[in-house]
Order: structure tokens, then C-alpha cells, then sequence
């Protein structure tokens, strides 16, 4: 990972009451910078009202949420949510204005100069795959809904935000742009260092995006863990139940061939078995073994052999705890 | 009609062309008066209803009643008070404006996304800028749909308000009929026909000039 420029968010004791009803109680939570964290869970936990009580667009009833060790509630709204990232579902896209004016829609609003504003345009674009020739002009309408949650995205990276704030933001494209989408945005997010609260109620992508998951279930906390450590030990029946029935095979798509202890098989031994290589995900694994029929593969690095995957190893990884 | 008169002479014509652009200038003065104060009050009013929603009903349904009032009895109303004058004749066409421009500004306005409005909120634009930024320039299209109706609408009532002697082009039909002669009635009521039909256009291209992303797709 690059050096971080990311914030730093922490969560005391966030709470939000509506009259008699808790949307959000007693959140306490850290992230660390240049991470991101995933809030999930099913619809009404909270989740979407935690997102935006960080830039003020909701605001706690009693907590305190700091950013770098900046408590947001001492600072002016507007201020505050110019210098953090806000990309939604629907995109927020402004019809009657071109690509690159949605995207420097922020720096304008931070008097950046003229010059600054075109470079820092033309460089977005071109993070994101759209040629600032040919679309620098092109208004909302005239874009793919993939493009335009690229834009979404462009747009709110554009002042270098330390963090931003993303509400299911994939939710709304096909579910192969929303993997492709996934696979940019991590890139992007590697990349700048920025911290990102995400909020998703797709497990999936929350196990795949996120370098923590917080589980939310009724304005309540339940989990928050690491990826792997959720699929491994889910802290309750709720989790396990939400991470589902197939969290071992989910777990492996999470661990890579090279991260196994692998047998030190004799290679002749492995004649017509399976080739995979180290960076593979262990459920990719799995799957090229059982379309082969194979119980062994050989892993190996360029024309390097480094040993023999057996499918017992990974069974044994398959293998999660119930829930305490 | 005097028989074997024909329905337009045009020697007449010729030879009052002079007055008749006094008259189309007249028109155009009494229509574009109207139309700009109507918008600055519609304006005003659609703001205040869109800040205290409990105050749209009353707003509206008052322009609802003002637009009910036959143009004639308003004016019969008005002249004991403002007598024949260009004063009297703007509140009226002022007051016929006011009904279609402050419903269309107030739903153009609400009908901006609520993701657009979300978007603008959250990247830090103040109240103010996302009136001025985003909800204005959202509504323009809707807010022009108001303005191209009030023009026309007006234009058709400056003929009326030549019965209390500022007429426009309303003047000649009025002259017509009085001098049972069809060449000033024709002239005055295609002329305000071609009016309206070309300010519609005008506007037509305005609109299409200030709102380009209208027309994408």
C-alpha cells in the first residue's frame, strides 16, 4: 500500500434516536487509516444512519465521532463534507453538468485555480478508464450506468480526500460491472491510501472489499472483524447466519495457494495433475481440482516447483468454528 | 361588410404601417411587463411556499382565484380605482401570469431527484448554492414550459385590455369592429396570432439554448 494519507475515524458511543425508536445504539468503532471498513448488514440496522452522521448529514442525538482525532461535530458542516469523499447508489450525478464539471464540483467549491482543477480532472478520468477527450463533455445522460458510477467515484476522490463515505454505491449496475467496478475501486483506493466507510447489505461484497466488516443488526454492533476472522468465528448465530452457510468456501476465496503449507510431494508423482500458482485464491483452486478430478495439484511459481495441494489441505481450511 | 369589399386591403394596410408597429411595439411593452413582473412575484411567492409548505395551498389556490376572474369583470373592477391606465392593465395581465409560473417554478424545484439534492448536500454546496447551482437550473426546463404559457396566455389578453385603451394590437380589432371594416380586425387579430407563435419559438430557443442537456439521449 502506498503511504497512507488516510484519516483515522473512530466512533464513541455513537447513538440516534428518532422520538421512542434507536436507529444507531451505542456505536464504538475504529477505523485505520488508509483502510476500509465495511458497515453490513439487513435493511434498518443502522447502517446508512452511521454513514451519515460522519459528515453531519444526519446528526447523532449522543457520541462523538472523530476524524483524525477531530471531533466533527465541533466543525462547520459544510467545511467538514468538503474535505470527505460522499458517493451514493443513485449516483447524485448532476444532469446539467458535463463529466468533467461533476468531477470538479468539490475543488470548485475549494477555489482551487483553473489549471489545477483541468489537470486534476483529466487525471481522474484517466484513473477511472474514461478517455477526457472524448467524454470530458458528455453530460450524465449519455453515460452507462457503470460509467457513471465511475464518474460517482471520480468525483468524489477529486479534492484527495482522506476519507470517503460510499453508500452501495454498486448496488444499482448488473453484477458483472459491479465486479468490475469492485476490482477498479480497490486499485483506485490501494493506490490514494484513503480510508473508505462503505456500506453495503451484500455480504459478499463486504467480504470482499473490506479490511474490516462491521456486522450491524437493529442500531446494534455485532461483529467487527476482519474478513477472514468473521467467516472464521462468527460471534453469534446471527453472523453465521448472515455470513451464510457457505462461509467456509467464502473464507477460501479470501486465503491463496502460497499461503498454505504445501506437501513436499514428489513432482514425478504429479504428472498430468493440475498446475495452479501461488497468488491463486484457494476457491479458485478448489475449482480447477474438482473440474479435473485431480486430488493433488502442483503449485508453481514461473517454471519453480514449490510442492503439491491436496484437496484434504484444502478441506481442512474449509473447516470454520461454530459460533460461540 | 359592405358586399364586393375585399376581406384585407392592403392599400390600407400600407398606409398605416407606421401605426402599426406603434401598436406591435406597444404589444410586445405590455407582454414582456407583464411576463417579468409575474415572474418576479411568481418567483418570490414559490420560494416562500417551497420554505413553509404550510403556506403552498394558500399561495396557490389565491392564483387559482385571481386566474378564474373573467379578465373583463377584473377590469371593470380595477378602472374605478387605477383608471385607464397602463397600471390597471398590468395587474391584470400580471395577475394571469402569476397562477401557471408559480405552480410550474414550485414543481420544477421539488422535482429534483432527491439523489442530486443529496449529492450537492453532502460534497459540502450550502442551501443557497443548491438553489442557485442545482435546483434552479434542474427547473428551468418546467419553469420555461410556465413562461412559454404565460407569454402566449397575455399575449391574447393585451387584445382585451385595448377596451380600456391599451390595447396593443387589440386596438385595430377593436377599430374593426366598430368601423364594421375587416382589414384593421384581420389585421389586428393575425397580428397577435403571429406574435404569440413567433415568442413561442423565441422561447422554444432560449430554453434549448440555456438547458443543452434536455435534449440528450
Amino acid at each position: 500500500m502506498a503511504e497512507s494519507r488516510g484519516a483515522t475515524v473512530e466512533f464513541r458511543s455513537v447513538t440516534k434516536r428518532y422520538g421512542d425508536t434507536i436507529a444507531v445504539d451505542r456505536l464504538s468503532f475504529t477505523v485505520p487509516a488508509g483502510r476500509i471498513c465495511v458497515l453490513v448488514g439487513p435493511s434498518g440496522c443502522g447502517k446508512t444512519t452511521s454513514l451519515r452522521m460522519v459528515n453531519r448529514l444526519i446528526e447523532p442525538t449522543s457520541g462523538e465521532i472523530l476524524i483524525d482525532g477531530q471531533n466533527v461535530l465541533a466543525e462547520d458542516p459544510t467545511q467538514l463534507r468538503r474535505r470527505i469523499g460522499y458517493v451514493i447508489q443513485q449516483t447524485g450525478l448532476f444532469p446539467h453538468q458535463t463529466v468533467a464539471d461533476n468531477i470538479a464540483t468539490v475543488p470548485r467549491l475549494l477555489g482551487w485555480p483553473k489549471e489545477r482543477i483541468q489537470l486534476r480532472v483529466d487525471e481522474l478520468m484517466k484513473l477511472i478508464g474514461l478517455d477526457p477527450g472524448r467524454m470530458r463533455r458528455r453530460y450524465p445522460a449519455q453515460l452507462s450506468g457503470g460509467e457513471r458510477q465511475r464518474v460517482g467515484v471520480a468525483r468524489a476522490m477529486a479534492a484527495e480526500p482522506p476519507l470517503m463515505l460510499m453508500d452501495e454505491p454498486f448496488a444499482a449496475v448488473d453484477p458483472i460491472v459491479r465486479e468490475r467496478l469492485q476490482n477498479e475501486f480497490l486499485r483506485l483506493q490501494r493506490a490514494q491510501g484513503i480510508t473508505v466507510i462503505f456500506v453495503t447489505h451484500d455480504i459478499d461484497e463486504a467480504i470482499k472489499l473490506g479490511d474490516r466488516v462491521a456486522v450491524m443488526r437493529l442500531g446494534h454492533l455485532v461483529q467487527y472483524a476482519p474478513p477472514a476472522e468473521l467467516l472464521a468465528h462468527p460471534a453469534d448465530d446471527f453472523v453465521a447466519q448472515f455470513v451464510g452457510s457457505d462461509r467456509g468456501l467464502k473464507r477460501l476465496s479470501l486465503l491463496t495457494v502460497g499461503g498454505v503449507e504445501l506437501a513436499p510431494l514428489d513432482r514425478a508423482k504429479l504428472d498430468g495433475a493440475p498446475v495452479l500458482s501461488p497468488s491463486m485464491s484457494l476457491r479458485d483452486a478448489l475449482a480447477v481440482m474438482l473440474s479435473s478430478e485431480a486430488q493433488e495439484a502442483s503449485v508453481m511459481e514461473g517454471d519453480r516447483y514449490l510442492g503439491a495441494l491436496t484437496l484434504q489441505q484444502i478441506g481442512r481450511m474449509l473447516r470454520v468454528d461454530e459460533p460461540a | 361588410m359592405t358586399p364586393g369589399e375585399p376581406l384585407i386591403r392592403w392599400d390600407w394596410i400600407a398606409s398605416h404601417a407606421g401605426e402599426i408597429s406603434l401598436r406591435i411595439g406597444e404589444h410586445l411593452e405590455l407582454t414582456v411587463i407583464a411576463v417579468v413582473v409575474g415572474l418576479v412575484i411568481a418567483f418570490g411567492l414559490a420560494f416562500v411556499a417551497l420554505r413553509l409548505p404550510a403556506l403552498s395551498a394558500p399561495i396557490t389556490g389565491t392564483a387559482g382565484i385571481l386566474y378564474t376572474i373573467p379578465s373583463l369583470a377584473l377590469f371593470a373592477f380595477l378602472v374605478p380605482h387605477t383608471g385607464l391606465s397602463v397600471l390597471t392593465a398590468e395587474i391584470g395581465l400580471v395577475s394571469y401570469t402569476l397562477l401557471i409560473l408559480i405552480r410550474n417554478i414550485i414543481s420544477g424545484i421539488r422535482g429534483v431527484p432527491s439523489d442530486v439534492r443529496d449529492a450537492a448536500l453532502g460534497m459540502g454546496y450550502t442551501t443557497r448554492q443548491i438553489l442557485w447551482r442545482i435546483e434552479l437550473p434542474l427547473a428551468l426546463a418546467v419553469i420555461f414550459a410556465g413562461i412559454r404559457v404565460a407569454t402566449i396566455t397575455t399575449i391574447g389578453l393585451v387584445t382585451v385590455t385595448a377596451l380600456i385603451g391599451q390595447g396593443g394590437l387589440g386596438y385595430f380589432i377593436l377599430l374593426g369592429i366598430q368601423l364594421f371594416f375587416s382589414t384593421p380586425l384581420l389585421a389586428g387579430a393575425l397580428g397577435s396570432i403571429a406574435f404569440a407563435v413567433v415568442a413561442d419559438g423565441a422561447l422554444v430557443l432560449v430554453q434549448r439554448a440555456l438547458t443543452p442537456w434536455t435534449r440528450l439521449r
